[in-house]
């Protein structure tokens, strides 16, 4: 039963991170569209936007 | 009008040069419009931010500071084929979304807290059958402790702050027992840890509090989305005023940036957006939206003029006044007042539930108690049987019973185009025994239509509304409406007073008064038939033709009217239009009961003389002047097209030309009181089963902790249910 003394902390830990993770997810504002966030998962290609555009004329085609 | 748009109003300066929009979109419905409008406004120049909000339909924006005129997005959406408007956050608003991810923030902590407990519950329910020495035991408790109560202690408040608010005001609610329950269990389950006991609930605490804080945030979430969307609606009208900067100088502002003392233009044509009275000028005025009456009035220096107020004729100079100056405003909002205060506070079902509850949970707990003792077990044993009653009883199921019919019924009455502005307006609409509709914009549609168009040759009237289109007046607009014109005729000018003309192949084309148009004897054929038409005469060479233009009946008023009655709804009208009118429509629609000419006070009358008879009344009604009837009656509902004040008043509010959503809301919340009724009764059968167990001793964490999640389950399966087989009424 030795093992308690490492499963326990971990269990608590690994808790502990889920639910920093989540309360951060919350906070970024993950769960305020979360209809559009379904979508946004299947959708073609995200919209890019002018900064990570690459330079004009080294396109892709 | 289209030239000085200034929505500096709406912008929010963030630090670091930013400036911040919010667009509400119409149209907005899958995952191609979202990139589609992100690419689109990406595209622009300057912009950082471009990012849609599918479930509140919005746009959030930010740019460089200073490069770019917030109409450019408009345009732009426009161009991509969406109708947009900035929006302006209300404070009600802010409130809410802010309540919902603390409620969200509350569930996480619990449900995780409840997750980890379990995983040291499980070891302690397996090792107290096979080998777990009580020092293991003990450990594993200590563990669940040091989890479960600052976790409770989080993510109760919701519960506990509401409980003691209850209690000091010396009533009591829902929470009340939730609270006690709770807390019980965790001191209990502290005191057994210390005496090494077998059993402590710290999980069955914790599941509680997860799954009644998923109820919670179930309810908010559903009434922040309505909030969301009817805000939309608002902003999309896209209000707008012509406001005086200076002596002649005018600007097209957004109606929220008009503030009281401020001179606006009326043009002939123009629904005002604001209250105020003229000071300038000589007009008729169409004052319909606010008091029902259909014909047009005189305006002049010092006539009050409300928002909603069609002008018909002449240029007004209005100043605008705050909300109370008018002197009808101010006795509706009188009468309003009181009928808020008259209203007698409706007891949801969910409170009745819980006052017929709490006694008998508590007095069965205290019994195990006192009847334990009286036994001879030991006062330790007594009391710890009677808290795991309380624990094994308390509403979990309840709590999720009522929110989860809720939801999913507004889920499915925001698809057949009805809001809900409050939760507990399902519970009252199923009880409407009777319903009173106001006429003018309620059972008719809020704009004029030609009732003749059918005797007029098709490309006549094509002609006659492509000249309409040249025209400000409204009875011209509904020509041009209901022609599908869409070319206005090159040349066409206004005759003041008079009508519009231009020329068509050489010969002229006049629309307008029927004696500018030599048809006087065509349009009193038309009037003595139907007197309560506004005519617009059209002459082309020698060819006249009179277009009767009226408000016309929504078009399926006369299908829902008889679907009302058939399901045994009595039927009326409480009009503030005259008498002909009235009665007309009453006949159209086989109403029998009908009033014409009632002010406002004597609609609240009406009601509540129906309400000391006993009778359940829904009101429909759209005019200012109905909104203190729509607060007095048990429950309301208005258009979408309805003025602020009654639209905010109504506890629904319904999209579209048709009325069919008014009878497809009492049929879903008929069904949902049905199935809210069903999940109490299945929560109260759960406590049936487990009451006898607890009292007997029987009941472990582990029992409590299945039939817990057992009747939960059961109660948001039946709420699914909601979805189907409530289209129909009755």
């Amino acid at each position: 039963m030795e093992v308690l003394v490492f499963l326990v902390p971990l269990a608590l830990t690994l808790g502990a991170l889920g639910l920093a993770g989540f309360l951060w997810s919350l906070k970024n504002g993950q769960y305020d569209d979360l209809e559009g966030a379904g979508w946004r998962a299947i959708a073609d290609d995200e919209p890019v936007s002018e900064e990570t555009l690459p330079s004009a004329g080294s396109g892709r085609h | 009008m289209q030239a000085t748009r200034d929505f500096s109003h709406y912008v929010r300066h963030l630090g670091s040069g930013l400036s911040h929009i919010d667009l509400a979109v119409e149209g907005v419905n899958c995952a191609g419009c979202m990139s589609k409008i992100e690419r689109g406004l990406s595209a622009l120049p300057d912009v950082t931010l471009a990012r849609v909000n599918l479930t509140d339909r919005r746009v959030a924006l930010e740019w460089k500071e200073g490069t770019l005129d917030p109409a450019r997005f408009i345009d732009r959406l426009a161009e991509l084929g969406y109708k947009a408007y900035p929006f302006e956050p209300v404070r009600a608003e802010a409130v809410e979304t802010e309540q919902a991810s603390f409620l969200l923030r509350c569930l996480g902590v619990a449900a995780f807290a409840a997750m980890n407990i379990m995983m040291l519950s499980i070891p302690v329910w397996s090792g107290n059958v096979s080998d777990m020495i009580p020092e293991q035991r003990d450990f594993f408790h200590w563990l669940s402790a040091l989890i479960a109560l600052p976790a409770a202690a989080y993510s109760g408040q919701p519960f506990f702050r509401s409980a003691w608010t209850a209690l000091r005001a010396r009533r009591t609610n829902m929470d009340v027992p939730i609270s006690i329950g709770i807390v019980m269990a965790l001191a209990m389950s502290v005191m057994e840890t210390i005496h090494h006991a077998e059993h402590a609930y710290f999980d069955a605490a914790l599941m509680l509090l997860a799954f009644l804080l998923a109820g919670r945030y179930l309810d908010q979430s559903m009434r922040r989305k309505t909030r969301a969307v009817a805000g939309n609606l608002a902003a999309l009208k896209g209000e707008t005023a012509t406001k005086f900067i200076g002596a002649d100088e005018i600007s097209v502002v957004p109606i929220a940036a008009v503030q009281a003392g401020d001179i606006v233009l009326l043009r002939p044509g123009e629904r005002s957006a604001v209250d105020g009275s003229v000071i300038e000028g000589q007009s008729k005025i169409d004052q319909s939206l606010i008091t029902g009456e259909t014909l047009p009035v005189k305006a002049g220096p010092g006539t009050a003029v409300y928002a909603g107020t069609l002008n018909l004729s002449g240029a007004l100079r209005v100043r605008v006044s705050a909300a109370s100056e008018g002197t009808l405003l101010a006795e509706i909002s009188r009468l309003l007042d009181n009928a808020v205060q008259a209203r007698s506070r409706y007891v949801q079902l969910a409170d009745r539930a819980s006052r017929l509850y709490a006694p008998v949970v508590h007095t069965a707990a205290l019994l195990t108690m006192l009847g334990w003792a009286a036994y001879g077990a030991t006062w330790h044993d007594a009391i710890v049987t009677a808290i795991s009653v309380l624990i094994i009883t308390c509403p979990c199921a309840l709590g999720l019973a009522i929110p989860a019919v809720q939801t999913v019924v507004s889920g499915a009455m925001f698809r057949t185009g009805v809001l809900l502005n409050s939760g507990d307006a399902i519970e009252r609409l199923a009880d409407v025994e009777r319903v009173v509709f106001d006429k003018t914009g309620t059972l008719t549609l809020p704009e004029l239509d030609v009732t003749n168009a059918v005797d007029v040759p098709q490309d006549v009237f094509e002609l006659a509304g492509r000249l309409a289109l040249a025209s400000h007046h409204p009875v011209a607009a509904a020509v041009a409406r209901a022609s599908g014109a869409r070319k206005p005729l090159a040349g066409a000018e206004e005759v003041a007073g008079q009508g519009v003309r231009g020329f068509v192949r050489g010969l002229e084309v006049r629309l307008g008064r029927p004696s500018f148009c030599g048809a006087d004897q065509i349009a009193n054929d038309i009037l003595h038939r139907d007197p309560e038409a506004s005519v617009v005469a059209f002459r082309h060479g020698e060819t006249r033709h009179v277009f009767a233009v009226r408000q016309r009946l929504r078009p399926d008023a006369a299908a829902a009217i008889a679907t009302l009655v058939k399901a045994g709804i009595e039927v009326e009208i409480l009009s503030g239009d005259r008498e002909p009118a009235v009665r007309h429509a009453a006949e159209q629609l086989g109403i029998h009961e009908w009033r014409a000419g009632v002010t406002p006070a004597d609609k609240i009358v009406r009601i509540e003389e129906l309400k000391r008879r006993g009778v359940k009344v829904l009101m429909v009604g759209d005019g200012m002047n109905d909104a203190p009837a729509l607060a007095a009656a048990h429950v309301s509902m208005s258009p979408v097209s309805a003025t602020h004040l009654s639209q905010a008043t109504a506890d629904l509010v319904f999209l579209g030309d048709r009325l069919a959503p008014v009878v497809a809301a009492i049929g879903f919340s008929r069904k949902a009181l049905l199935l809210m009724r069903q999940n109490l009764w299945l929560a109260a059968g759960y406590n049936l089963l487990a009451v006898p167990l607890a009292i007997a001793g029987l009941a472990t964490p582990l029992v409590a902790a299945a039939a817990m999640s057992g009747s939960s389950l059961l109660v948001i399966l039946n709420a699914l249910r909601a979805h189907r087989g409530a289209r129909e009424l009755g």
